[in-house]
């Protein structure tokens, strides 16, 4: 990323020495309890006027819970709020807004079917119509470099786009403190590049800027104070730039970090999957057609294919896996048989075993047992039901032997999915694809808001099951962990897939440039004007 | 010290059952309130509607009569309800099947044999299938809402058998009443018990029951639809067909109202006329859900609304009261459960603060929404 | 040919049979707009009718009748809210439920009313206007509830499309989620919406049994209930076109009259199908182009929201 040394701001970073007047927002003791877990055990956090302020914490961590109760959409057990000295309630986000705080969430509250300037409007307490908001958000936009159509219905924007949306909205209210909830995990790293630009400035406006992350490399490079949660606790606060992303890790989660060992380059077996000119229409409005794609993947070999969500990949993936069928049955063949136009059971029948990006609801039904779930997914490859009759028994086998084989927390075959945390739900459904010692696996995000160990532990199983021969396709937002994993990764971008290149010959700049639709090639020969005609390379 | 709702982390297994106990509990309590309020005696007027009509084995008979058509379609809806298939127009399947099977009975009139009896079951069945698989087809083909289709074709249904006893298939000998001639006896459902109306239809719902327990617990086709009703995204990944569980759910829906039907007019009411269900097709949902979509529960919760029909003739000729106060007794009944079934997923807590439940251990739980 | 004043009586009684689907559809219009999809309109209708009727025959008072009937209606509404916004019920099931229990109430109340006369609501004749030919009577002739009900569906969309509450009750039927984390009272907006739809659906199950056929009768509003849910899916959520939609329907309640009048020898059930058969057809025209619908339809449409969520 960019260099960490030149988040100099003068005269902003008052917070941490000079203290010239109280921290802007000061909480003390804040304590908040779901049924069955403590999600923020007595946390303090103070917040200086002008300094970016990181926090950092695991999934789980109870990050989002805290900045939740900030914000005013939850309520705290225990604990109290300072805003600039004076003790405050914040029961909504309406009281939050008031006093000057503002947020942009993760996951974009965003109105589809409406335009920019309406979710805008409606994001301001003023009552401001939609003609008068108009000329001020061209006027916010264009100062801070966020360009946007105030007219455009919001369907239609990339997730960078969205994101400067409800950048916006807030900046709009003049807030003191932002809040950016996650912000970079669905941009590629140029986008990222350029929203940091778009901090600091605000920074250096004196307002204050509260930053949950747990990438390590973008705290090293943004901020100028860090927080770091780990079980609903504050367990260290540092200079994030003094420190190693290694020893910001180690505070994160707590134990020694074991880097995992990326396999021997595979050796390349027959193509277990060929993926041959397949086009995907999405199956409804506001999906990205995939258009032309090929692929292939071989026994042995983990490939990846990166790219910023909303891109195709959830009409690729339902294709490849059966959901929906392709156009023409040739267009995607597993060891040479066509399935193009076969269903999920068929595929399974040929070796293919699917994980999905969400657990619940997709990979498994919340309101049934593991031993259920098992069936829903194993019951063709592990007979676990014949001549149309269920074989429940054999499916709580099969369901405890994933349980034990994957260390999955559980209360045992029949504790309800939706009692299981994301990362034990996602380890039970890992285990019961690979259990079923499938040919061809086809994988998408599968560490996704998961802990490091259950993360950790599903590459393990991956890497061990592709030196055993096996095929598998990785879809995933995560860079970090396709270039841990993957042998070859290929971009997808606005329903087109690039060529999946071998790790070796590819680096995070090029991919990240693929995902942001830029031609690579170009871009560098744009450095070395003249020196060779564009589409003329070797 | 307001009472709040706390999710609960597993919905609780023993107030799936016992909400309907609390239902039913909270229905006599605001039936009295009702009757108080107009004017009558409520000990006696529940008295009357509840426990009168079934103090005879005559009385009990009668329920069996009215549980019949309620246990046979409310098995076929719940099917539906658990994959989200929303059929409202069992009445009009009902109805259909009444029609094809007492056109059969008409037909045949004066030729019968022993075959005509499972002819007219089959010719029962096939009709409310017919009525079934239009809005079966107009939703898995044009995607038209099956809700509002389904109780469309009830309407159109009702006024088929309106054309049919008032014009072709009147009685000639009938004078001036809508209604068909009676069936001979050939066509007639044998009675069960004797001297009561309570005949061996009876004996199709309680095969319907356990044929439905044995496809909801053991079979795929179970699972299936459980798994699209619940969760759709992750059918489709199991490779399960939501149209194919719509087409199955109506069919079969269908089959069964319609051979309710056809025990209706073969059973005790023995000719074809304007009106031959009160509304059993409808008040079916409310056993459907009364007994939480499984079919043991249906039995019982099919005796229950069998009750209050019984119940409310009880009322009407001991005390005057409409009869409209059936209707009112089932909704309220609905009403009732659909409210307490709250408490399935959620407790009631008072005052503001959790009480410090003892913390599950970490793994166990859910990650706080990051 | 038929003659100019054949053209009248029915463009004018097109009108008023329209009028009840009008009621009832903008009101559920404006529900479905806020992200709840309640069913029980057909019971919510009757209710309001025999209210409305049962107030008009004791006190002789139209003016008392119909705020009565619209009261009755948004409590019968309110009901269905405390189920499905505050209890989370499945709303599909509670709507049916409404709708059993508003057949019911009802029958019990109107028992006493059965066979009672009432004056028809009085005609507002405007004069000259009211003269002339045609257009006079179609257009000047009627009682005050149908102005009003064009009034209603012009305020709506008025107050959908221009207005800033409008802009939030769409907002929270397209996304509760955001809505809710941005700050509006989701739960709050949804009981308004809910208890305007059941007022409407009073009203226009008033208009039924106070000026359409002045009298009560069990179950008499016949499905119109159903099929002004049907109109608020063939409309896509629009209310011009719930206006446009409504006169198509009433046009075609009242042809079997006409038929029949006009002596053409087709069955009386036959011509009383009309209604419900036109339904399907309809519903089945709109509904094959599954990408429109789902881009009109309000994206939270009958799902629950839960704020801890």
């Amino acid at each position: 990323m960019t260099d960490a040394a030149s988040t100099d701001n003068p005269g902003t970073r008052s917070g941490q020495a000079g203290r010239a007047g109280p921290p802007r927002l000061a909480l003390a003791g804040i304590t908040k309890r779901f049924p069955g877990t403590l999600a923020n055990d007595s946390v303090d956090l103070d917040l200086a006027a002008g300094e970016i302020h990181a926090l950092l914490g695991e999934n789980g961590a109870g990050k989002s819970t805290l900045v939740k109760i900030v914000y005013g959409i939850l309520e705290a057990d225990a604990g109290s709020l300072r805003w600039e000295g004076a003790p405050v309630t914040v029961a909504s986000p309406a009281d939050a807004r008031r006093l000057g705080i503002g947020m942009v969430f993760q996951h974009f509250s965003l109105f589809e079917a409406f335009t920019v300037a309406e979710n805008i409007a409606l994001g301001l307490e003023s009552g401001e119509s939609v003609a008068a908001i108009t000329p001020r958000i061209l006027e916010v936009s264009e100062r801070y470099g966020l360009a946007l159509h105030p007219d455009r219905p919001v369907h239609t924007l990339s997730v960078g786009e969205r994101q400067r949306v409800e950048i916006v909205r807030c900046l709009l209210q003049d807030p003191k403190l932002l809040i950016m909830d996650e912000p970079t995990s669905v941009l590629t790293p140029q986008e990222a590049t350029r929203l940091f630009e778009t901090l600091r400035r605000l920074a250096e406006e004196g307002r204050t800027i509260l930053y949950i992350s747990h990438k390590l490399e973008e705290i090293r490079a943004l901020c100028s104070r860090a927080t770091v949660m780990r079980g609903g606790r504050v367990v260290a606060v540092c200079d994030p730039r003094r420190e190693t992303a290694h020893g910001l890790a180690e505070m994160m989660i707590g134990r020694e970090l074991r880097i995992p060992e990326h396999k021997a380059p595979p050796e390349t077996g027959a193509a277990r999957l060929e993926v041959r000119g397949l086009s995907v229409e999405p199956d409804h409005a506001l999906g990205t057609p995939v258009r032309d794609a090929s692929l292939a993947v071989h026994a042995g070999e983990i490939v990846g294919i990166a790219g910023v969500a909303g891109n195709g990949q959830a009409e690729l993936l339902a294709a490849l896996s059966g959901e929906a069928r392709a156009p023409d049955a040739g267009m995607i063949l597993i060891d040479g048989t066509p399935v193009g136009r076969s269903g999920p059971e068929r595929r399974r029948a040929l070796g293919l075993c699917y994980v999905p990006e969400e657990r619940l609801g997709h990979g498994a039904v919340p309101t049934m047992t593991l031993a259920e779930n098992a069936i829903l997914g194993a019951a063709r490859r592990e007979g676990l039901a014949r001549h149309g009759f269920l074989r429940l028994d054999r499916a709580r086998d099969f369901a405890g032997a994933v349980i034990d084989r994957f260390r999955v927390v559980a209360r045992g075959p029949d504790a309800q999915a939706r009692s299981l945390s994301g990362g034990n739900l996602q380890r039970f459904i890992v285990g019961r694809e690979v259990a079923q010692r499938p040919s061809l696996l086809l994988c998408a995000a599968p560490t996704w808001g998961v802990d490091a160990g259950a993360a950790a532990a599903i590459h393990r199983a991956l890497i061990e099951l592709a030196n055993d021969g096996v095929a598998i396709l990785v879809v995933s937002q995560d860079l970090d962990e396709l270039f841990a994993l993957a042998d070859r990764i290929a971009v997808l971008f606005d329903g087109r897939l690039s060529e999946a290149c071998p790790l070796a010959e590819t680096d995070l700049e090029r991919i990240g440039l693929l995902m942001g639709g830029a031609d690579p090639d170009a871009a560098r020969e744009a450095l070395h004007v003249g020196e060779a005609p564009a589409g003329a390379r070797p | 010290m307001s009472p709040r709702l706390e999710p609960r982390g597993e919905p609780s297994r023993l107030l799936t059952w016992l909400s309907p106990v609390i239902a039913v509990a909270a229905t006599l309590v605001a039936g009295a309130v009702l009757f108080a309020l107009l004017g009558f005696d409520p000990a006696r007027a529940l008295w009357l509607f509840f426990i009168t009509p079934v103090s005879t084995v005559y009385g009990l008979t009668e329920l069996g009569v009215k549980a019949t058509p309620l246990c046979l379609i409310a098995v076929g809806l719940a099917l539906g309800f658990r994959a989200n298939v929303w059929n409202i127009g069992a009445e009009g399947q009902l109805t259909l099947g009444a029609v094809a099977a007492g056109g059969l009975a008409l037909a045949f009139w004066g030729d019968g044999g022993f075959w005509l009896l499972p002819l007219m079951v089959i010719g029962g069945a096939v009709g409310g299938m017919v009525w079934g698989a239009i809005p079966a087809l107009l939703r898995t083909r044009f995607n038209a809402n099956e809700i509002l289709v389904s109780l469309m074709l009830t309407y159109v249904a009702t006024l088929i058998l309106s054309y049919l006893v008032h014009g072709p298939w009147k009685d000639p000998d009938g004078f001036a009443f809508p209604e068909s001639r009676m069936f001979e006896d050939s066509a007639r459902l044998p009675d069960l018990v004797p001297g009561s109306r309570l005949h061996i239809g009876a004996l199709f719902a309680l095969a319907a029951v356990a044929g439905a327990w044995v496809l909801i617990g053991r079979t795929l086709v179970g699972f299936e639809l459980k798994v699209v009703g619940t969760a759709p995204q992750a059918a489709r990944y199991a490779g399960f067909s939501h149209n194919r569980m719509i087409w199955l759910t109506f069919l079969i829906t269908g089959a069964l109202a319609g051979i309710a039907g056809m025990a209706e007019v073969s059973g005790p009411i023995g000719l074809l006329q304007p009106q031959i269900s009160p509304g059993y097709g409808f008040t079916a949902i409310i056993v459907a859900f009364l007994g939480r979509l499984h079919p043991g529960g249906i039995l019982l919760a099919s005796l229950l609304l069998a009750l209050s029909y019984l119940g409310g003739e009880a009322v009407q000729i001991g005390m005057g009261l409409p009869l409209a106060a059936t209707g009112v007794f089932q909704g309220m009944l609905l009403f009732f459960l659909l409210a307490s079934d709250i408490l399935i997923t959620h407790r009631v807590r008072l005052g503001r603060r959790p009480a410090a439940a003892p913390a599950a251990p970490r793994a166990a739980a859910p990650e706080a929404g990051e | 040919m038929i003659g100019v004043d054949t053209l009248t009586a029915i463009l004018v009684s097109m009108i008023v049979a329209a009028t009840p689907l009008i009621y009832a559809g903008i009101g559920e219009l404006v529900v479905e707009k806020s992200g709840v999809l309640n069913l029980g309109v057909e019971g919510m209708m009757l209710v309001g009718a025999v209210a409305g009727f049962a107030v008009a025959a004791t006190t002789g008072s139209a003016f008392l009748a119909i705020p009565v009937a619209m009261m009755a209606g948004a409590a019968m509404a309110l009901v269905f809210g405390v189920l499905t916004l505050t209890l989370l019920a499945n709303q599909v099931a509670t709507g049916l439920a409404l709708t059993i229990f508003g057949i019911g109430l009802s029958s019990l109340i109107g028992k006493g009313y059965v066979g009672t006369p009432l004056d028809r609501l009085p005609r507002l004749d405007l004069p000259v206007l009211s003269d002339i030919p045609l257009i006079g009577p179609v257009l000047f002739g009627h009682d005050a509830l149908v102005y009003l009900s064009v009034a209603t569906v012009a305020a709506v969309g008025w107050f959908l499309s221009r207005t800033r509450p409008g802009l939030v009750l769409r907002a929270i039927g397209d996304n509760h989620d955001a809505a809710h984390a941005i700050g509006y009272p989701v739960i709050a907006v949804r009981y308004a919406a809910v208890a305007f739809g059941g007022a409407m659906s009073g009203l226009g199950g008033a208009y039924l049994s106070l000026a359409y056929s002045p009298m009560w009768a069990e179950n008499m509003s016949a499905g119109r209930g159903w099929i002004a849910l049907a109109l608020v899916v063939f409309a896509t959520w629009r209310p011009g076109r719930l206006l446009a939609g409504a006169y198509l329907f009433g046009g075609v309640t009242i042809a079997q009259l006409h038929v029949q009048g006009a002596g053409i020898a087709v069955p009386a059930q036959v011509m009383s199908m009309l209604p419900y058969l036109a339904t399907i057809v309809v519903l089945v025209i709109i509904s094959r182009d599954a990408a429109r619908i789902r881009l009109n339809a309000p994206a939270c449409l009958g799902k629950v929201f839960q704020a801890d969520a």
